[in-house]
C-alpha cells in the first residue's frame, strides 16, 4: 500500500509539473495554433539561470536561507524568460504569421535547436548540480516518503495554474487573450491589439516554463543543456492528452500523464517508462484527436 | 583564386580516385601495401612525415565531460612525442596529428565517425569511449585494417568479435562485474542485491556480469529494473525497489544518472547500499550528488590514479597542461598512444597492415601500469580498484587482481 502511495506521489510531483510546462504549449496553440517547439529550451534556460544565480549568490558569500535564495534565483530567471518568449516570438514567429503553418512549426524547432545549442556555448556541455541549499528531510506519510520540496512543487503548481485560469477567467488581458484566440481578425477590428496580446501569451507562458523548469532542476538535483527536449515533449504530449488548446485540459493531461508514467514504470516494465507517454500521445490521436477535454481544435485543425 | 580553386578540385579527384582503390582493394584485405603506402604518403607534406591518429569520443551531451578528458589524454601523449622532435620509427623521425571527432555516445554517428577516420587515412584510432560505440565502429576498422585501442570500452563482446584490429587497455566488465558481484556478496554481505541498467552495451553488460558473479556467490537478485543513459527521474524505479527490500542496488551505467539515484534513493528513505561500475567513479559523481554521493561504491579497471606507477607525475602535467582535474579515461588514452607508437617503432613503419601484427607483442610500462595483450586484444590480468565516497572523497577500499608488474 506504501508503494503504491509513494508511485502516486511520485507521479502527482512529476505530472504537476509536466502541467505547468503543457500550459505554455496550450495558451500559444489556443491563440496562434503553433506549437512551440522552442517551449522545453525556455524550461531549461528558467533552470540554469537560476542555478547560475544561485551560485553567484553563494559565491559572493551572501548567506541567505535556501528558500530565499531560490527566490532569488527566480526572480532573476522569469524575467529572463519571459525576455525569451518575447524575442522568439517577435523575431522568429511574427514574421510569419501569415506563412503556411507548416512554416512556423520548422521555425519553432530551429528556434529550439538554436537555444539548446546556445545554452551549451554559456553553461558547457556538462550536467549542473542544483545547488544544495534546500532541506533534504524526509517525512513519513502514511509509509511514504516525501520531501518539503515535492509539496511545495505541488502547491505552487497549483497555485500558479489557478492564478492563470483567474487572469484568463477574470481579467480583461485574458478576456482580449479569449478573444483573440476565437478570431483575431475580428478581435482586431475590435480594439485588441493583437500584437500585445500574443507577446503577452509568449511571456506568460514563458514565465511558467521557467518555474517549472526550476522545480524539474530542485526535484532532481541537476540541470544540463539537453533537459528541454525530453520533458518539452513530455509536456506537449499531456497537452494534447488534456486537448490542445484548452487550459484547463493542459492540467488534467499533464497530471494524468505523470501518474500513467510512475504506474506503468512501477508496475509494468521500469524499461518502458517513455515508452508509456509516447503510446499515450498515439492512442489520443488516434482515438480522440481533440484529447481529453477538447472540442475546439477538431473543427479548428 | 583559381590555384585555389584547381587545387579543391585536384585535391577531390585524389580522393575519389583513393576511395576508389580502397573498394577495389576491399576483398584481399590487409597486407595490400598501395593503399598503405597512400595511407602514408597522403599526409605528408613537404617538411618531415605527419601522421595522423584518430580519437572518437561523445564531445557533446551529457558524458562530454568523459570525451574532452579522453581528447586530453590523447592529446598530452601526442603533445610530447611532438615536442621530443617525433618519434623514432624506420630511421626518420615521424610527428602525430590528432584528428578528434564527436561520435556523441551514439552508436549510429559512431560508425559514421569511423568511416570519415578511414576516408582520411588514419593510421590509427584511439577510441571509442563508450561500448555501445566501440563495438559497431571497430567492424569499419576491421574492415579497413586500420588498429584500434579502445582506452574504455569494457563490454565483453568487444574483442569477442574475433577481429584482429581491436584492443585495449582497460579490463573488460566479465572481470569487473565478477569482482563487483563478489565483493558485494562476501565483503559487504549482501544477501538481496537489486540492480538497475541504462541498456546500454556497456551498462547491460556490467549489470549482467554482476547478476551472475552475486548469484554464483549465493546471493538472490530481488529487482531486475532498466532505465536509460538519458533519464534523471529514478523514483518510479526506486520506489518499486524499496518494496522488494534489498540490502544493495547495483546500477550498471554512468555517472550522470547514478547521482541523481543515488539521490532519489536517499529522499524515498532507501538505506541499502549503492554501488556501482567505473562509470559512476568519477569525481563529477560527486559534484551532481553532493553529500548524498556519501558512502557509494563503485569500481575502476586499473589502480587508483595516484596509485598508477606513472600516476602522480601524470595527474600533474596533465593539471598544468589542460587546467583541470583527470576526470576518468586519460591516463588510458595516454597509454593506448604510447603501445600505437611503440608497435610502429618495433615495425618501422606507420602503415597500419605493418605494425599492427606488433600491438599484440608489445609489452610496455605505461602510466596505468604494465601493458601487454592476450590473443583476444584484452589486457593481461587487468587490475580492478574499489572506491567509496568517504568525506566528499573517493577512497580506496580494495584493488583486486593486476599486481601488473
Amino acid at each position: 500500500m506504501d508503494i503504491f502511495l509513494q508511485q502516486i506521489i511520485n507521479g502527482l510531483v512529476v505530472g504537476s509539473i509536466y502541467a505547468l510546462i503543457a500550459l505554455g504549449y496550450t495558451m500559444v496553440y489556443g491563440i496562434m495554433q503553433l506549437i512551440n517547439f522552442a517551449h522545453g529550451e525556455i524550461v531549461m534556460i528558467g533552470a540554469m539561470v537560476t542555478i547560475t544565480c544561485i551560485n553567484l549568490l553563494i559565491g559572493a558569500g551572501i548567506n541567505l536561507p535556501g528558500p530565499l535564495l531560490l527566490l532569488a534565483g527566480l526572480l532573476m530567471a522569469i524575467p529572463v524568460s519571459m525576455l525569451l518568449g518575447f524575442a522568439i516570438e517577435r523575431i522568429a514567429y511574427r514574421p510569419l504569421r501569415r506563412a503556411p503553418r507548416l512554416a512556423p512549426l520548422i521555425t519553432a524547432i530551429g528556434v529550439s535547436i538554436v537555444l539548446q545549442q546556445a545554452a551549451m556555448l554559456i553553461w558547457g556541455r556538462n550536467y549542473r548540480p542544483f545547488p544544495a541549499i534546500l532541506p533534504t528531510e524526509v517525512h513519513d506519510f502514511f509509509g511514504a516518503a516525501i520531501t518539503d520540496l515535492q509539496v511545495a512543487i505541488v502547491v505552487l503548481a497549483l497555485l500558479l495554474m489557478g492564478g492563470l485560469f483567474f487572469l484568463i477567467e477574470r481579467t480583461k488581458l485574458g478576456r482580449a487573450m479569449r478573444a483573440t484566440s476565437q478570431n483575431p481578425e475580428v478581435a482586431g477590428l475590435m480594439g485588441v491589439n493583437i500584437n500585445t496580446i500574443i507577446s503577452m501569451t509568449f511571456m506568460i507562458g514563458s514565465a511558467l516554463g521557467a518555474m517549472a523548469g526550476v522545480m524539474v532542476a530542485a526535484n532532481y538535483d541537476q540541470a544540463h543543456a539537453y533537459m528541454g527536449s525530453l520533458i518539452g515533449l513530455k509536456a506537449f504530449t499531456a497537452a494534447v492528452l488534456g486537448g490542445i488548446g484548452n487550459l484547463a485540459g493542459a492540467v488534467v493531461g499533464g497530471i494524468l500523464l505523470g501518474l500513467i508514467e510512475s504506474m506503468c514504470a512501477g508496475y509494468l516494465s521500469s524499461s518502458y517508462k517513455d515508452v508509456f507517454a509516447f503510446v499515450v500521445l498515439i492512442g489520443v490521436l488516434v482515438f480522440r484527436p481533440s484529447g481529453l477535454l477538447g472540442e475546439r481544435v477538431a473543427d479548428r485543425a | 583564386m583559381t590555384i585555389a580553386r584547381y587545387s579543391l578540385i585536384a585535391a577531390s579527384l585524389l580522393t575519389l580516385a583513393a576511395c576508389g582503390k580502397q573498394q577495389e582493394q576491399a576483398a584481399p584485405e590487409a597486407s595490400a601495401p598501395p593503399a598503405a603506402s597512400a595511407a602514408a604518403a597522403a599526409p605528408a607534406g613537404g617538411e618531415g612525415t605527419t601522421v595522423k591518429i584518430g580519437h572518437a569520443a561523445p564531445l557533446t551531451g551529457n558524458i562530454a565531460h568523459l570525451g574532452k578528458d579522453n581528447e586530453y589524454g590523447v592529446k598530452m601523449a601526442i603533445d610530447e612525442i611532438n615536442e621530443a622532435g617525433g618519434a623514432d620509427i624506420g630511421g626518420k623521425k615521424v610527428k602525430f596529428e590528432l584528428v578528434s571527432e564527436d561520435d556523441q555516445a551514439d552508436p549510429k554517428t559512431a560508425t559514421t565517425v569511423a568511416q570519415r577516420f578511414v576516408d582520411q587515412k588514419v593510421a590509427g584510432v584511439i577510441g571509442h569511449l563508450n561500448s555501445g560505440t566501440t563495438i559497431p565502429a571497430s567492424k569499419i576498422y576491421s574492415d579497413a585494417g586500420i588498429p584500434q585501442i579502445s582506452p574504455s570500452a569494457t563490454a565483453v563482446a568487444y574483442t569477442a568479435q574475433g577481429f584482429k584490429t581491436a584492443f585495449r587497455v582497460m579490463a573488460n566488465d566479465a572481470q569487473q562485474g565478477k569482482v563487483l558481484g563478489e565483493y558485494a556478496v562476501n565483503k559487504l554481505k549482501a544477501k538481496k542485491v537489486a540492480i538497475v541498467d541504462d541498456r546500454t552495451a556497456y551498462g547491460q553488460g556490467l549489470a549482467d556480469e554482476f547478476e551472475k558473479a552475486a548469484k554464483a556467490a549465493g546471493a538472490n537478485v530481488v529487482k531486475r529494473e532498466f532505465t536509460t543513459n538519458q533519464e534523471t527521474d529514478f523514483n518510479a524505479i526506486l520506489t518499486s525497489i524499496k518494496g522488494a527490500k534489498p540490502d544493495l542496488i547495483f546500477y550498471g551505467g554512468m555517472d550522470a544518472q547514478a547521482a541523481p539515484l543515488k539521490k532519489q534513493a536517499k529522499k524515498l528513505g532507501i538505506s541499502a547500499q549503492v554501488m556501482g561500475g567505473d562509470g559512476t567513479q568519477t569525481p563529477e559523481l560527486i559534484k551532481l550528488a553532493g553529500a548524498d554521493a556519501e558512502g557509494m561504491i563503485s569500481s575502476s579497471p586499473g589502480q587508483e590514479k595516484v596509485a598508477m606507477p606513472g600516476g602522480k607525475a601524470f595527474l600533474d602535467k596533465f593539471k598544468a597542461k589542460f587546467g583541470t582535474e583527470v576526470q576518468l579515461y586519460s591516463p588510458y588514452c595516454y597509454d593506448a598512444v604510447k603501445v600505437m607508437v611503440e608497435a610502429m617503432k618495433k615495425a618501422g613503419s606507420t602503415e597500419p597492415a605493418k605494425y599492427l601484427p606488433e600491438i599484440s607483442k608489445v609489452e610496455l610500462d605505461g602510466v596505468t601500469g604494465h601493458i601487454a595483450f592476450d590473443e583476444k586484444g584484452d589486457i593481461k590480468n587487468g587490475a580492478i580498484t574499489l572506491y567509496q565516497v568517504k568525506g566528499g572523497k573517493w577512497e580506496v577500499l580494495d584493488t583486486i587482481g593486476g599486481g601488473a608488474k
